[in-house]
C-alpha cells in the first residue's frame, strides 16, 4: 500500500515536472534546428542579402534552382559519387568487421587504428590527402585538380578512409550480436563458411546494414569538407560560351558557391537549392531504410 | 510588402504561429533604422568589421586609444582571412550590425551598396586628397571611400641582377625584362640564383595571375575605353597576348616546374629574400618582409610588351575603401564619421595607420616610408601613368577567378594552345558570362 503510494506520488511528480526536464531539449531544438529550418524555408521563396531584409518572391528562386547546369550536373555527380562510395565503404568495412570478429592477434588494435581516421575534420583531411595524391601524381606528370577522373577516384578514397572505420564498429557490433547457438547449429549441420555468411550471419546483421547504408548513402549526398579541400570542383571544363562545369563539385559545394555569387538572387536561389537537397537526401534515406528493414529478421 | 509582414502571413500558413515569438525575439531590428548601441551621453559608438587580419592588433590599440580619449565605444572585429564576405553577411544581419565595414571592388558594390551611406561631401569626404580610390554604383552614389593605397608590380633584387652582369635601370619594357630574365635562368646552376619565384595556384596565392597580373589587360582596356566607372559587360581580351608574354616569362624561368604550381606548398616570398630569385610579383603590402632582407628591393611594372609601355608606372589602387552603414542610428553614423576622421588627422592615429597600410590619401595624414610606394610616386612624378587597378571591376569574382585557375592550371601542365584558347575563353567569355550571372 505504502508503496504504491509512493510510486504515484512520483508518477503525479514527474507528470507535473516533464516540462522541465523535457522543456531545455525541446527548446534547443526547436532553437537550433526547427526554426532555423522553417526560416530557412522562407527564405528559399525570398531575395536576400541578409535575412532581415528579405522579400518574398514566391517560387522564383526554385525555377532558376532547377534550370541551373551547375545544379543538375551536381546532382548527377554527387548521386554516381554516394552510390560508389556506399557500396566500397560496406563491403569493405563489413569484410574488416568480419575478418577483426575473428580471434585474431591485435584484433583490438586494428579497430582503434581503422576507427581514428573519422576522427579527423573533412577540411584537414581533405588538404593532407591532396598532397599524398598530388605527391603520387606528380611522378605522372599530373595532379588530382587536373583530370576529373583521378578527382572522382580522390573524392572515393578520402571518404572510404574516413568512413569504413566508423561503419566497421557498426559492424562488430552487430556481428557480436549474432547468436552462437544459430552459428553453432549451422556448423553442425554442415553449412560451408558461405552459407553460414549469407545464410545465417548477413540476415542477423540486417539491423547494422541498416544503419551503415543509411548513414553512408546520407554523407555521401552532404559531402562538402572534403570536396571543398581537395579539389574545390577543378578541373573545370571551361564552356565557348565562357560558361564553367565544375566537374567534381558536388551538391553541397555547388549550393555553397551559389550563395556566395554576387548577384541579388543568388542566395535565395542557394536556400532553393539547399530544401531541394534537404528533401531529396531525406526522401533518399527514409527510402532506404524502409526497403532494407523489411529484410531484418526477428531473433 | 514588408519582410515582417510576410514572415507572419507565411508562419500562420504553416500552422507555426507559436514559432513567431522566438523568431520577432530572435530577429535584429536593423531594418527599423533605429538599431546599434547607444552610450549613456547619447553618443552612438562605432563597429568596425575590418577586412585584413594583418591589421587587428594596430586598430585593437587605436580603437582603444579612441575610446580612452573619446569615451565613444569602439568595437573592432576582424574576419578570418578569406572569410570577410561570409562574416559580413552573417554580422549584418545582427541587431548591433558593423557601423563601419569594407566595401572594395565594384562587386561589393553591387552586393552591399544598398547597406551604404553616401559619403558625397562628409567629413572624411572632405578630407580625401584624392578621387581616384572611391567607389561609386550606378546612380553616382558614393559608396566607399579608400583610406590607403598600394601598389603592386614586380619587386627586383638590384644586387642580384648586378651579380649576372645587368643593371635594374635598364629594364624599361618587356624585351628588356626578357633578357634579364632569360639570361639568369639559363645561367641558375652557376649564379646560385634564379629568375622568378613564382606564385602558386592555390587560394592563398592565384589572386596574383588571376586579379593582379590580369589587370595587365583590364588595364590597357579600360584606358582604351577612356576608363571604366562601372563593370563593363563585355571584354575583349585585346592585350592577353601581353598577359601571356609575362605569364610565360614567370613560369618558364623559375625555381619550381609549372605543373607544380597547380598544388601550392611553395614560398615565392621567401625564396626571394633568401636571394634565392632575382624577381617575384608582390604589392607594396610586402614591404616590410621584404626590406628586411633585401634593403634596396626595388619594384618595377608589369611589362608584357604593350605599345608605349616604357612610360608604365606600377599599379596602384586599394580595396581598402570604408563603407558608413546606412541601416544603423543617425547617432551610430556620425559617431563612426568622427572616428575616421580622427583615424586619418590625428597625428598619432595616422602615423600608425601609415605604418600598417602603407600610404593613405588624406590631406592630413602622416607621410609613409614605404620604399614600393614611394617608387610608385617616383615614376608618378617621372609622368609616367599609373596603372589603375581595373581587376576591381570584375563580376562576380570568386567564381570568374576559380575558373581562370582551372585554366590556367591546366596550361601549366600542358601549355598547348588549346590550353590557352580554353584560358582566353575563361577570361573574354567568361567576364561576360559572370557579368550577366550577376546583372541578369
Amino acid at each position: 500500500m505504502a508503496k504504491s503510494l509512493k510510486a504515484n506520488s512520483i508518477r503525479s511528480a514527474t507528470r507535473r515536472w516533464f516540462w522541465l526536464f523535457l522543456g531545455p531539449v525541446v527548446a534547443a531544438f526547436i532553437i537550433g534546428f526547427v526554426w532555423p529550418f522553417i526560416q530557412g524555408i522562407y527564405l528559399s521563396f525570398c531575395n536576400f542579402r541578409i535575412t532581415a531584409d528579405a522579400e518574398f518572391v514566391g517560387i522564383d528562386n526554385y525555377g532558376r534552382a532547377l534550370s541551373d547546369p551547375a545544379f543538375q550536373y551536381s546532382f548527377w555527380y554527387t548521386a554516381l559519387t554516394a552510390i560508389v562510395s556506399l557500396v566500397i565503404i560496406n563491403v569493405l568495412a563489413f569484410t574488416v568487421a568480419y575478418l577483426l570478429t575473428k580471434k585474431i592477434r591485435g584484433a583490438n588494435l586494428f579497430r582503434t587504428v581503422f576507427f581514428m581516421p573519422n576522427l579527423i575534420g573533412g577540411i584537414v583531411l581533405g588538404y593532407i590527402w591532396s598532397m599524398i595524391f598530388d605527391g603520387i601524381l606528380s611522378a605522372y606528370n599530373t595532379s588530382i585538380l587536373l583530370d576529373t577522373t583521378l578527382g572522382f577516384w580522390g573524392l572515393i578514397i578520402v571518404m572510404c578512409w574516413q568512413q569504413i572505420g566508423y561503419m566497421m564498429i557498426i559492424y562488430i557490433a552487430g556481428l557480436q550480436a549474432v547468436p552462437a547457438d544459430m552459428l553453432e547449429a549451422a556448423e553442425i549441420d554442415g553449412a560451408t563458411s558461405m552459407q553460414t555468411l549469407f545464410k545465417v550471419t548477413i540476415p542477423n546483421v540486417m539491423p547494422s546494414i541498416t544503419i551503415c547504408v543509411f548513414l553512408s548513402l546520407t554523407n555521401g549526398f552532404k559531402l562538402f569538407d572534403q570536396n571543398l579541400a581537395l579539389t574545390g570542383g577543378q578541373p573545370y571544363i571551361i564552356q565557348p560560351d565562357g560558361s564553367t562545369i565544375n566537374t567534381t563539385q558536388m551538391l553541397a559545394l555547388t549550393i555553397y558557391n551559389t550563395f556566395y555569387t554576387s548577384s541579388t538572387a543568388s542566395r535565395g536561389t542557394a536556400q532553393a537549392m539547399a530544401v531541394i537537397f534537404f528533401v531529396l537526401v531525406a526522401g533518399l534515406g527514409l527510402a532506404q531504410l524502409a526497403y532494407t528493414r523489411k529484410r531484418e529478421v526477428q531473433q | 510588402m514588408s519582410t515582417k509582414l510576410t514572415r507572419r502571413a507565411f508562419l500562420g500558413a504553416t500552422g507555426l504561429a507559436s514559432l513567431s515569438l522566438a523568431a520577432c525575439g530572435g530577429q535584429p531590428s536593423s531594418s527599423s533604422g533605429d538599431s546599434g548601441e547607444q552610450t549613456a551621453s547619447g553618443k552612438g559608438s562605432v563597429y568596425w568589421l575590418n577586412f585584413k587580419p594583418e591589421i587587428d592588433e594596430t586598430l585593437q590599440s587605436l580603437a582603444k586609444s579612441y575610446t580612452d580619449q573619446k569615451g565613444v565605444p569602439v568595437k573592432v572585429v576582424t574576419a578570418a582571412s578569406g572569410t570577410y564576405d561570409q562574416t559580413l553577411t552573417s554580422e549584418m544581419d545582427k541587431s548591433e550590425p558593423p557601423t563601419l565595414f569594407v566595401i572594395g571592388n565594384q562587386a561589393a558594390v553591387k552586393t552591399w551598396g544598398d547597406y551604404a551611406i553616401d559619403l558625397s561631401g562628409t567629413k572624411i569626404d572632405e578630407e580625401c586628397n584624392t578621387d581616384d580610390f572611391n567607389l561609386y554604383d550606378a546612380d553616382g552614389k558614393l559608396v566607399s571611400q579608400g583610406y590607403c593605397y598600394e601598389c603592386f608590380g614586380i619587386i627586383a633584387n638590384p644586387d642580384l641582377i648586378t651579380k649576372a652582369g645587368h643593371d635594374v635601370n635598364q629594364i624599361t619594357d618587356f624585351d628588356t625584362l626578357k633578357t634579364v630574365v632569360e639570361d639568369i635562368h639559363s645561367r641558375a646552376g652557376d649564379l646560385g640564383f634564379d629568375g622568378f619565384a613564382p606564385a602558386d595556384m592555390d587560394d592563398s596565392n592565384s589572386w596574383i595571375y588571376t586579379g593582379h597580373l590580369a589587370n595587365l589587360d583590364y588595364y590597357y582596356e579600360s584606358r582604351d575605353a577612356g576608363g571604366w566607372k562601372e563593370t563593363p559587360a563585355t571584354i575583349t581580351g585585346q592585350y592577353l597576348p601581353n598577359y601571356k608574354n609575362l605569364y610565360d616569362l614567370i613560369i618558364n624561368n623559375s625555381t619550381v616546374a609549372p605543373n607544380t604550381l597547380a598544388t601550392g606548398g611553395h614560398d615565392p616570398q621567401t625564396t626571394f629574400i633568401d636571394g634565392k630569385t632575382a624577381f617575384m610579383l608582390q604589392g607594396s603590402w610586402s614591404y616590410p618582409d621584404v626590406s628586411a632582407k633585401v634593403a634596396d628591393a626595388q619594384m618595377i611594372p608589369y611589362y608584357g610588351g604593350v605599345e608605349g609601355e616604357q612610360n608604365a608606372g606600377l599599379n596602384s589602387g586599394t580595396e581598402n575603401c570604408w563603407a558608413v552603414n546606412n541601416k544603423v542610428s543617425e547617432d551610430d553614423q556620425n559617431a563612426t564619421m568622427d572616428f575616421m576622421v580622427w583615424l586619418v588627422t590625428d597625428p598619432d592615429a595616422s602615423k600608425q595607420m601609415v605604418a600598417q597600410l602603407g600610404t593613405m590619401p588624406f590631406t592630413n595624414s602622416q607621410p609613409g616610408d614605404n620604399t614600393f610606394l614611394n617608387d610608385a610616386e617616383e615614376l608618378n612624378s617621372a609622368d609616367k601613368y599609373t596603372m589603375t587597378w581595373d581587376f576591381n571591376y570584375q563580376p562576380n569574382v570568386d567564381e570568374y577567378r576559380k575558373a581562370l585557375v582551372s585554366a590556367l592550371n591546366q596550361y601549366d601542365s600542358d601549355p598547348s594552345d588549346a590550353n590557352w584558347s580554353s584560358f582566353q575563353t575563361a577570361f573574354v567569355e567568361g567576364w561576360a558570362k559572370n557579368y550577366q550571372a550577376v546583372n541578369g
